[in-house]
């Protein structure tokens, strides 16, 4: 065990998996001779070589697509698009042929590959690098999204992902990159796709939330914990597919429940977990379900990004109001 | 433009083939003709969903396809059939897809044909994986990729040709040029000279082949393919052809298309200089066509009877074709579906 970043985590998990199977390959933007704009593949290219690790054209589209292809003939390619904001052009290639190739071909050519993107806001970013517009993947059919929060997990969903015979996209919140650290198996190990973590369990409302908001959620229960409030606080962590029995399970405990996320409201993923307490846990609800998101608004440049981002007051005063109602 | 057989049958130069083999592709040609018309008889009788006739390119389709080896891998569209039965598909599978089944997308272990692409030019990029994944295992199979001239307007045209030419990867790009992106002429579709020239933008060879020529393309397709396989990297053919049917069977081409353009592609029929050719060869009589016919008449139809017994789809295998494990709530809506 020893004390990483989730940045360090990735990079751990990636290089073990180059390491233990020969299948594996890397393909992105600037991966290879820069290690990727965030890094997460520092040093791999120099480790597993130009047939490894590959530097690309600019060209999401290409990647996603030439990373399916890799993946029908046997390989594990682990695909890196540099920002959320920039996975659009290949927008078309996840919905219409990574995630549907299994069910076009009724399971004769499968596509188990990786798409790794840094996604959300709160570093001060040029326009287009700062979305969180995970609600429209958890949308597709036949795409897993995963999305960690701490070292441990980010290693362990990531060497799951690559596991999977299925496509996942992993998204990786930029603000946590290097924000938190914990002690994590240096071993091989996978994080199951699909069940929530309960990182805190408490009796009197559940905070839901996922990626970078975690911060801001775990802070938040803390001071809701000084306040004698007995606080659950859950990391959804897989999107697609999603643990509606443990969603529904710790409201029914709780009787309380406030939605965390960093995109905007309107069909933003809160409102799926939404319905998934009012179609399974409304009558164990003490009080109406809340969501603290963005607004519905374009992300905002820097000097406005403090007034989007939900902060910690925000969910405090939603919390204290259901519990107050 | 390259060509061998003149559309009055006569020969530019010696065949690369025997008249035998030539015989066999002929037959290739008959057989996918019947198989075309079969289909359209079928979606008019409501039988089989919308159908892209391939009518016209059955000389570019057979002659391509009969220069890959039978592991090599095939991306092809919607209009492909023929191309994809001569790689190996069968032609029930072919049906039972058009039935609106999606298990007709799924070809025999060892058929390495992707199920047809139906968005315009999603497929390259396809190939390109395909065959950079075997190039990294260090086998000698190649990728083959058809499309139409439509198609090279899309982006995902341009990052396949890119990214095949800068990891020098075994791929085949064939253009089908049939005049028409549905009703958009080539005319229109690019202010490039030709739609080979485009290749050497991307560095790598791009020719132009006389589509309705089976020996022609089966020339220039081999030596690409060679090519490919020897390690010499990507290269681009335009096969000059005609859709002589509409784009599918939900239009009318005479909105957009000249009675003498059809006419003088008629001439042009990539089947009718094979059979004059043969005809002076002496290896071509009215007997041996009405077999041909009657054989692949019979073959087609025991194909539509395979795949018109195939029983109804479940509920349970439409949900099971999303992940390789249903998830719990996949399993949940089944139950709630079959309830």
């Amino acid at each position: 065990m020893s004390v990483v970043t989730l940045a360090q985590a990735l990079n751990g998990g990636l290089d073990l998996a180059l390491e233990k199977d020969p299948n594996v390959v890397l393909l992105g933007e600037d991966i290879g001779r820069t290690g990727g704009v965030f890094r997460i593949t520092d040093g791999l290219r120099e480790k597993y070589g130009e047939d490894r690790v590959f530097d690309t054209p600019v060209a999401e589209s290409g990647i996603v697509g030439a990373a399916l292809g890799m993946a029908i003939a046997g390989l594990k390619p682990v695909a890196e698009i540099q920002f959320l904001g920039f996975s659009y052009p290949a927008y078309d290639q996840i919905i219409n042929h990574v995630a549907r190739m299994r069910n076009r071909s009724a399971h004769r050519f499968t596509v188990p590959m990786v798409i790794r993107i840094p996604f959300g806001g709160g570093i001060g970013a040029a326009e287009h690098h700062s979305e969180s517009t995970e609600s429209i993947y958890a949308h597709v059919p036949g795409l897993k999204v995963v999305v960690p929060s701490t070292p441990a997990d980010a290693k362990g969903l990531l060497l799951a992902a690559i596991e999977d015979p299925d496509p996942v996209l992993l998204l990786e919140p930029i603000r946590l990159y290097r924000a938190v650290k914990e002690e994590v198996d240096e071993g091989d190990y996978t994080t199951p796709i699909g069940p929530i973590r309960v990182e805190r369990s408490g009796d009197d409302i559940t905070l839901f939330s996922w990626g970078a908001m975690m911060k801001e959620t775990r802070a938040a229960a803390a001071v809701l914990e000084d306040d004698g409030v007995s606080v659950e606080v859950i990391d959804i962590r897989t999107l697609s597919p999603l643990d509606r029995d443990g969603i529904a399970a710790s409201v029914e405990k709780t009787g309380r429940a406030v939605i965390i996320h960093e995109a905007p409201l309107t069909a933003g993923f809160g409102g799926e977990i939404a319905a998934v307490l009012a179609e399974r846990a409304l009558y164990s609800l003490k009080a109406p379900v809340r969501r603290v998101t963005g607004w519905d608004t374009v992300f905002p440049l820097k000097r406005s990004e403090s007034h989007y981002l939900p902060g910690v007051d925000r969910i405090v005063h939603a919390a204290r109001d259901i519990l107050e109602g | 433009m390259f060509s061998l057989v003149n559309p009055d049958g006569t020969v530019r130069d010696r065949l690369p083939i025997s008249i035998e083999e030539t015989k066999s592709l002929y037959a290739d040609m008959v057989e996918s003709r019947v198989y075309d018309h079969k289909s359209m008889a079928l979606q008019r009788q409501g039988r089989i969903a919308t159908y892209a006739p391939f009518e016209g390119q059955e000389g570019a389709q057979i002659g391509a396809a009969a220069a890959l080896r039978s592991d090599d891998w095939v991306a092809g569209t919607y209009r492909d059939a023929a191309l994809m039965w001569k790689a190996g598909y069968p032609w029930d599978l072919m049906v039972l897809g058009r039935t609106g089944d999606e298990r007709g997308g799924a070809p025999p272990e060892g058929v390495n044909v992707l199920p047809a692409c139906l968005t315009v030019g999603g497929h390259m990029i396809h190939a390109v994986g395909l065959a950079w994944a075997e190039k990294l295992k260090g086998s000698d199979r190649i990728a083959f990729t058809s499309f139409g001239d439509g198609a090279t307007s899309e982006g995902d045209f341009h990052e396949a040709m890119n990214f095949a030419a800068v990891y020098e990867l075994p791929v085949v790009f064939f253009c089908q040029n049939n005049q028409f992106a549905i009703s958009y002429p080539r005319s229109e579709q690019t202010r490039s000279q030709s739609i080979a020239a485009k290749a050497e933008g991307y560095g790598m060879p791009g020719v132009q082949v006389d589509g309705n020529d089976v020996i022609g393309v089966l020339t220039t397709v081999t030596e690409a393919v060679a090519g490919a396989r020897e390690g010499e990297g990507p290269s681009f053919i335009e096969a000059i052809t005609y859709r002589m049917g509409p784009h599918t069977t939900a239009d009318d081409p005479d909105r957009y298309r000249d009675d003498t353009d059809a006419e003088d592609w008629a001439a042009k029929d990539p089947l009718l200089r094979v059979r004059l050719l043969l005809e002076k060869a002496g290896g071509w009589s009215p007997e041996w066509q009405a077999e041909l016919e009657s054989t692949a008449g019979e073959r087609i139809e025991e194909a539509v009877a395979t795949a018109e017994a195939v029983a109804e789809p479940t509920v349970g295998e439409m949900i099971g074709r999303v992940f390789a494990q249903p998830t719990d709530a996949l399993l949940a809506q089944l139950a709630e579906a079959e309830e």
